[in-house]
């Protein structure tokens, strides 16, 4: 969280117009939420608040959030994507097949993987753009496809269910310092993939807040209609949304992969809902044209804590479902609440 | 406002249900962790969803474990390598004395499990993942030789005079479940067909295997590698008018009467229990005295056979959910 700048006495009202400002963005529930969470934790478990505790945390929640901003950019856009989960696992799986199998350069298989993505996108945004169907159902049918094919070739190939042996590939180390290495603060063992994630949320908030592109996705997200008639080229805006939520998907598919060096043919189902759990605790709205990106960050926080902060806490895992759920549940009531409370004040 | 307030009162209504839960399943809970009048703890995770009947047997045999040493032990499971991982990393920052960990994909678990030896932290690994077990630096191996066993059922189902036999593998990406069935193979020296189902959707299992069934009558026997999935293969036998045979690995009451009642032909038993149980006192063993079990070669739990001369003796404990 940034701390609010101590301004000279004299200078009153530039803080009120900051802390205006700070009110009527989407995200300041979630920052609330994320705030209550870790105090939450901090001050049950004696190892959540430490360095090791902080960089367990992180670890998921930088996987999630690189995922959950493009997801948010997608949904302040009007629409949804179900097959983001299983991207990442058929882009693990392609560049862990290109690597292992044919022995291409990791990077190349990378690049591979990156184009199999933008065609992912590009099929999902063309076929919602074009049919009018809604992208829930389309990009449903696309996640259902890319399961069959994942376990179908996997098994053609390798002759397994899994992938596995990357580390005698060609590039593997250097592509493994660039996105699965770790440092170490501490005691705690930090993951490059944090920095990836703060990068993502950087440059989606650019993208949103100053640029025209920004403006067509909130647009499209409002009113496609109106957009339209005002000269967005809600199509191709709708249509690249859909490719950059691909192509981030098939980017944190061969980060798992260079972190695991073996990839199952069945990961990344259910990871979908995250995303979009995520961006939604992040103050995007289900129906479109509002939300942010640095929102859905804090919101795949929210989850990371959520997740090693029960283990921590030692709760009986039979009931781990249950306590994240209703941590999240809560977690928005907060965000609207404080929400709420900030547009009654203004 | 006035929805503002509603939505206070909810926030505080699901709050105190959230702490309501938490103190009913607070820290000295026999669930959650156990005692620890040693001080000493344990970490027991695996690659078992929770609510899968098999794994459930496993955690009430670490819990048990660390209920009659006085030492507390944490069970947690994912089927996901990547939170299994996490759970590791978690583990070694809570400072346990030692980690349990189940290996269905070894190289992505490779990583966290040399950093909590590196720690100091001893490891043992259970179930899945023996042949990787030594390399990586752990204590012992407890568990089922995968191949060994499927090899044990094929030579079984061959002597009831089945000829092509229906494998069912129920999760996808586990290594030691395709091992089962290549055993088979080789035990059988007939032909073993592979079924791809899922374990969290037993119905959608049971109509697949029935399919299958009325699609190739010359299959005469089902082996099933989860007792869920036995139970609903019997079922999927009876509702494709098939005469197969139906063989299960793993044990459940249902799997038990199915056995006693001549549905099932057999169950192959890895005793799991004692995958949960005794890992924790070889912990225990080596925190207090420095011991070590095994010799480097890996504690096997099983193969053992329950058919309808043993099933009776077997059923009273399925019941208590220690079989």
């Amino acid at each position: 969280m940034a701390k609010v700048a101590t301004v000279p006495t004299d200078e009153r009202l530039a803080t009120t117009g900051l802390a205006r400002r700070l009110l009527t963005r989407p995200e300041l529930g979630a920052a609330v939420g994320a705030a209550a969470v870790f105090t939450f934790f901090a001050l049950y478990t004696e190892q959540f608040a430490t360095s090791t505790g902080v960089a367990n945390m992180l670890d998921p929640a930088a996987t999630l959030g690189i995922m959950a901003v493009a997801v948010a950019l997608l949904m302040i856009g009007g629409e949804f994507d179900l097959s983001a989960g299983v991207t990442t696992a058929s882009s693990a799986l392609i560049v862990g097949m290109l690597a292992t199998e044919l022995g291409l350069n990791v990077w190349a298989a990378l690049g591979v993987a990156i184009l199999f993505g933008a065609c992912v996108g590009l099929l999902n945004g063309i076929l919602v753009v074009r049919t009018g169907l809604p992208s829930f159902i389309v990009t449903l049918g696309t996640f259902l496809m890319l399961q069959g094919l994942n376990l179908g070739i996997t098994k053609l190939v390798t002759g397994t269910v899994q992938v596995r042996g990357l580390k005698t590939a060609d590039g593997y180390a250097s592509a493994h310092a660039v996105f699965a290495s770790t440092w170490k603060i501490g005691g705690g063992e930090y993951r490059v993939t944090i920095l990836w994630w703060l990068l993502a949320t950087a440059v989606a908030t650019w993208v949103l807040l100053r640029t025209r592109a920004g403006n067509w996705i909130f647009a499209v997200g409002g009113n496609a209609t109106a957009a339209r008639t005002v000269g967005v080229p809600a199509a191709r805006t709708k249509i690249l949304l859909f490719v950059t939520v691909s192509v981030t998907a098939s980017i944190v598919g061969a980060m798992l992969l260079l972190r695991l060096t073996s990839v199952q043919a069945n990961a990344g189902i259910g990871e979908e809902f995250q995303y979009i759990i995520a961006a939604v605790i992040g103050g995007c709205l289900l129906t479109g044209g509002y939300g942010s990106a640095i929102g859905a960050a804090i919101g795949a926080l929210i989850f990371g804590m959520a997740k090693q902060g029960i283990v921590f806490a030692g709760w009986d895992s039979d009931w781990f479902q249950l306590f994240l759920g209703l941590l999240l549940v809560l977690a928005t009531l907060l965000n609207l609440y404080v929400r709420r409370r900030a547009e009654a004040k203004k | 406002m006035k929805v503002t307030r509603r939505l206070g009162v909810a926030t505080v209504a699901l709050a105190t249900v959230a702490l309501a839960l938490t103190g009913c399943s607070g820290k000295n809970d026999a669930g959650g962790k156990t005692s620890d009048a040693s001080g000493r703890k344990f970490a027991v995770i695996t690659h078992g969803s929770a609510g899968d009947a098999f794994w459930d047997v496993v955690k009430k045999g670490a819990e048990q474990a660390g209920k009659d040493l006085g030492a507390s032990v944490s069970y947690q499971g994912s089927g996901k390598a990547d939170e299994q991982a996490n759970l590791i990393n978690s583990a070694i920052g809570d400072k346990v004395n030692g980690i349990v960990v189940s290996m269905a994909n070894p190289d992505a678990l490779a990583e966290p499990i040399k950093r909590a030896i590196a720690a100091g932290i001893p490891v043992i690994t259970i179930n899945s993942g023996q042949a990787k077990s030594a390399e990586l630096g752990a204590l012992a191996h407890v568990g089922q030789d995968e191949s060994v066993a499927g090899e044990g059922a094929g030579r079984k189902l061959a002597g009831a005079g089945v000829k092509k036999v229906l494998c069912v593998v129920h999760e996808a990406g586990n290594i030691g479940l395709e091992q089962r069935c290549g055993g088979a193979r080789t035990g059988l020296g007939g032909e073993v067909v592979n079924l791809q189902v899922s374990i969290s959707n037993i119905a959608e299992a049971q109509n697949t295997i029935a399919s299958k069934l009325q699609a190739d009558k010359s299959i005469d026997g089902v082996l099933a590698l989860n007792p869920a999935i036995g139970v609903a293969a019997v079922d999927a036998v009876t509702k494709a008018g098939s005469s197969a045979k139906v063989a299960t690995f793993d044990l459940s009451a249902d799997v038990i009467d199915a056995v006693s009642a001549g549905k099932i032909l057999f169950a192959v038993d890895q005793q799991q229990y004692l995958q949960g149980y005794l890992p924790i006192v070889m912990l225990n063993l080596y925190a207090t005295n420095a011991n070590t079990v095994g010799g480097g070669k890996p504690v096997y739990t099983g193969p053992g056979f329950v058919t309808k001369e043993n099933a009776a003796t077997v059923k009273d404990l399925a019941g208590k959910g220690t079989r």
